[in-house]
């Protein structure tokens, strides 16, 4: 119900609302539906969707790349004629693959699929509230990126085929349709498409921080929040800040491609022929572009790491190591995000004092980044640990953070990027740091919440086979990458075949495409495990991982409104897990310390005190109406 | 569940413990702030754009007094904005949109009375100071596609320039501007002040759809049936955000 009514009319609202449970009807239930748990599935569905297609796209340009040699005439049913009558890809639709599979995996994967679906699931679940402050707007957050994902989709089956032109949509190339063929109508669908997913991201993100600030149950302070919720609450922060810079780079390129204007070009000759525009800079959309391509990273891989850091504290049996540095490395990493993003341009001329203070402030995220890992580590340290398959993909996760962390701190660097730049070495860097680490991340966070989001669990021995293969695949595909970029291979060159350089590294460009096609086939065990688990899985009871957050204590499959009768109020953090004198090895969120004399350490007995104040904390409307 | 309302009162209570809105923000509210701070950055970066266009062209170096249209240099904002309704052909540098800055910064004083009005749900005066501020956001809606209509046909001379066109440089006539032709100076001058100024009258457009809905449903009594104007606040948040960006379209378009 909407905050803005006096308290007379609310408290008459609330007497309204207990005669308000008309049955809905599969339109109001599962399509156009309010309710955050509703969306959250929407939003992971539409992601597992996605995430197909994108995988697929890699591995078929893997194939293209490591067996040149290799006859695809059997993809012509799929792919018609992108594919040559002598079993050839077309060079062109290489090109489209590589750029697609780069948005949808950033865009629609890692920031829609992963923290659409973990925020509107656990933001009002973990604070204790009834729903999203909004939930029309998040209703209609989903359908925007819906759209968006529909014209993305239909740009693929163009004739002159989807987008070309990299993710980064760079121009000129982007700009002038007479550039290449995915400049044409492709271009123009992806900036249509990415106008509607900006709209949809800025709608979900002012509700995810709105929730989080204002519908927290009562004594649900900041610093009771599981980080899960800071790190939603951070991703949404970045989101909100950086997202609207793209739109303006965006809707200044669709001047450029269809209005005449010069904001990004300038002395361009076409076959010899000059263009007229005149006075606009290409440089000036590498910087908007990356004023929100940097933080986009920490938004994909933020949820990533918030969810790590419920997964491993919760199989580890174990506090959180250093959480309020925790919290503290997630806001440096947040800000620092922002005064980094010309690390991604040494190479356009920069004056080179310029890309030493750039290089400066990247080297500082090293500083939160370790903290975090470290922390990550410590927890685990002597902790009874659960090998769950959430478990094991939040380890994954720190362990390809880590590696790809590293070689974060070469390329940060000016003078070893300029040598770096745009070959494999980068591929490898941030596939291992943002891409694997932030879809290890999604599949903690399913393994995990699987339970609450369908009552039911997930196989967990197909569960760790998955991440066996997954794990070991990830590294096989990108350990060698990294050498292949260090001998020179540039990034989206359609072969390496007439090169001489290139040759005595084809056998390990195979390797690397076969680690790849592997690792495409162990996901079907994630994806017949997770459809299957809907439908026929074990029945899960409440609390399956003896968690402390709150979303444990809602019913096991929670109706609108989450909690049946009052929502529970909080006592204390959410990591009170191996409590000394403790009868079990974790006391939830909404446990007094009055009931656990046993284990209280002194300063919290003194917060006993609280508690009285704690319970009148009764001052929202969602306290005033059940449902 | 009312027996679990805790009556207000009763207990002190603490403004971030949870189960309280912080700083009595409606969550309303707190979007429209938030969407702001997205808006910021939406206009943060058009201005930063407009800005290294500018900085990419020389300055006219000359006296002032010899100033002349060219697209070799950026040109002298009031030599440009020069023109008022029913005065052709006099020098006024500046008076015009002066004028509709005016009216834009009262309109904004107009929309504070009206939030006023709602606070002591006074509903005739927020009829009033809402048909006040819907007028002034007309009027410079009106007034910019007044100055547009002027810029776009130009002076009455012109200037001759040199452009390419068809692969060949030549010199023509050009009589005011377009996204592709300038008489006042370089393109990009004149594309950025369509993409900018249109980008904030869309906004003012939105705003005063938004003042019209907020009067429409104060007059026909829904607030007072709702017992808050809040509303009224929260799209007076939005328009007094689209002034103090006129300000600073304003100072970086026409004064500097």
């Amino acid at each position: 119900m909407s905050a803005i009514e006096g308290l007379e009319t609310a408290q008459h609202h609330a007497d309204e609302h207990e005669h308000h449970h008309e049955a809905q009807n599969f339109w109001q239930k599962y399509i156009f539906c309010e309710d955050h748990k509703v969306i959250a599935k929407q939003y992971l569905i539409t992601g597992i969707l996605w995430a197909v297609i994108g995988i697929t796209m890699s591995v078929i340009f893997r194939i293209q790349l490591g067996l040149p040699d290799s006859n695809l005439s059997w993809l012509k049913p799929v792919l018609g004629g992108w594919i040559s009558d002598a079993g050839k890809l077309d060079p062109n639709f290489y090109l489209a693959l590589v750029t697609m599979h780069g948005t949808i995996m950033v865009f629609f994967v890692l920031t829609a699929g992963l923290s659409g679906t973990f925020s509107n699931f656990l933001i009002p679940l973990q604070i204790g509230a009834r729903d999203m402050a909004s939930g029309f707007m998040n209703m209609l957050s989903y359908w925007f990126f819906f759209l968006a994902s529909v014209i993305m989709f239909a740009s693929l089956f163009l004739q002159s085929g989807p987008a070309a032109g990299g993710w980064v949509i760079y121009p000129p190339l982007s700009a002038l349709p007479q550039a290449h063929p995915g400049s044409g109508m492709g271009m123009t669908l992806w900036l249509a498409s990415m106008a509607f997913f900006i709209v949809s991201q800025l709608l979900g993100g002012i509700n995810y921080i709105t929730t989080v600030i204002n519908l927290r149950t009562r004594g649900m302070s900041f610093d009771k929040l599981p980080l899960t919720i800071w790190s939603f609450l951070i991703t949404a922060v970045l989101g909100l800040i950086s997202f609207p810079v793209l739109l303006s780079s965006v809707l200044l390129l669709i001047f450029d491609r269809h209005f005449g204007t010069s904001f990004y070009l300038s002395d361009i000759y076409i076959n010899g022929e000059a263009l007229p525009n005149v006075g606009g800079s290409p440089i000036l959309f590498q910087h908007l572009f990356w004023f929100l391509g940097h933080p986009e990273v920490y938004i994909v891989l933020l949820p990533g790491l918030g969810i790590t850091s419920e997964v491993i504290a919760t199989n580890a049996r174990k506090p959180i190591f250093g959480y309020r540095a925790m919290i503290a490395s997630m806001l440096g990493i947040a800000f620092l995000a922002f005064i980094v993003w010309a690390h991604h341009m040494f190479v356009t001329g920069m004056n080179p004092f310029l890309g030493s203070v750039f290089m400066f402030l990247t080297l500082i995220i090293a500083v939160p980044s370790a903290v975090k890992g470290f922390n990550y580590i410590t927890t685990l340290w002597k902790g009874n640990i659960v090998f769950t398959p959430g478990m094991l993909f939040s380890i994954g996760l720190v362990s390809l953070f880590v590696s790809g962390g590293l070689t974060g701190i070469i390329l940060g660097n000016s003078a070893l990027d300029i040598q770096l730049h745009d070959t494999y070495f980068v591929v490898a860097h941030f596939h291992l740091v943002m891409g694997a680490a932030s879809a290890f991340g999604l599949f903690a966070g399913v393994y995990h919440w699987f339970p609450k989001m369908f009552g039911r669990m997930m196989n967990t021995t197909l569960g760790q086979i998955h991440f066996w293969l997954t794990f070991i695949g990830i590294y096989m595909v990108f350990i060698p990458m990294h050498y292949v970029g260090i001998a020179g291979f540039p990034r989206r060159y359609y072969q390496f075949t007439s090169y001489d350089f290139t040759h005595k590294y084809m056998d390990m460009n195979m390797f690397i495409s076969i680690a790849a096609i592997l690792s495409f086939l162990a996901q079907f065990i994630f994806l017949w495990n997770f459809f299957y688990s809907i439908f026929k899985g074990k029945r899960s009871p409440q609390n399956p991982w003896r968690s402390n957050t709150l979303e444990w204590t809602a019913p096991v499959v929670p109706g609108h409104g989450n909690w049946e009768g009052e929502i529970p109020a909080v006592y204390r953090w959410s990591y009170d897990y191996s409590k000394p004198g403790a009868k079990e090895d974790f006391i939830p969120q909404n446990i007094p310390y009055s009931q656990t004399l046993e284990s209280n350490f002194p300063h919290e007995n003194e917060l006993i005190a609280q508690e009285k104040a704690i319970e009148s904390q009764n001052f929202n409307d969602q306290f005033k109406a059940s449902h | 569940m009312a027996a679990n309302v805790t009556t207000p009162g009763a207990v002190e209570p603490k403004m971030w413990l949870g189960g309280i809105e912080p700083m009595k923000a409606s969550y309303g509210k707190l979007m429209m702030w938030f969407f702001l701070i997205s808006d910021t950055f939406t206009f943060s970066a058009l201005l930063v754009a407009y800005g290294t266009a500018r900085f990419s062209f020389p300055a006219f170096t000359g006296n002032r007094e010899d100033f002349t249209f060219s697209n070799l240099y950026w040109p002298i904002p009031e030599r440009v904005y020069e023109a008022v309704p029913f005065l052709h052909g006099i020098s006024l540098p500046l008076v015009f949109v002066g004028i509709m800055t005016f009216i834009l910064i009262a309109s904004s004083v107009t929309m504070v009375l009206a939030v006023e009005a709602g606070h002591r749900m006074d509903r005739a005066n927020v009829e009033k100071y809402m048909l006040w501020t819907i007028l002034g956001g007309f009027t410079f809606l009106g007034c910019q596609a007044w100055e547009w209509a002027h810029f776009i046909h130009g002076t009455d001379t012109g200037s001759v320039m040199k452009v390419m066109e068809n692969g060949e440089w030549i010199e023509k006539t050009i009589f005011g501007a377009n996204l592709t032709e300038n008489q006042y100076g370089p393109p990009a001058f004149a594309d950025f002040f369509f993409f900018i100024t249109g980008f904030h009258g869309t906004h003012v457009f939105s705003g005063v759809i938004l003042n019209i809905l907020i009067f429409f449903r104060a007059a026909t009594g829904f607030y007072d049936k709702r017992g808050s104007y809040e509303m009224v606040e929260k799209v007076g948040l939005y328009w007094h955000f689209v002034d103090l960006v006129w300000v600073f379209v304003f100072t970086f378009f026409y004064l500097v």
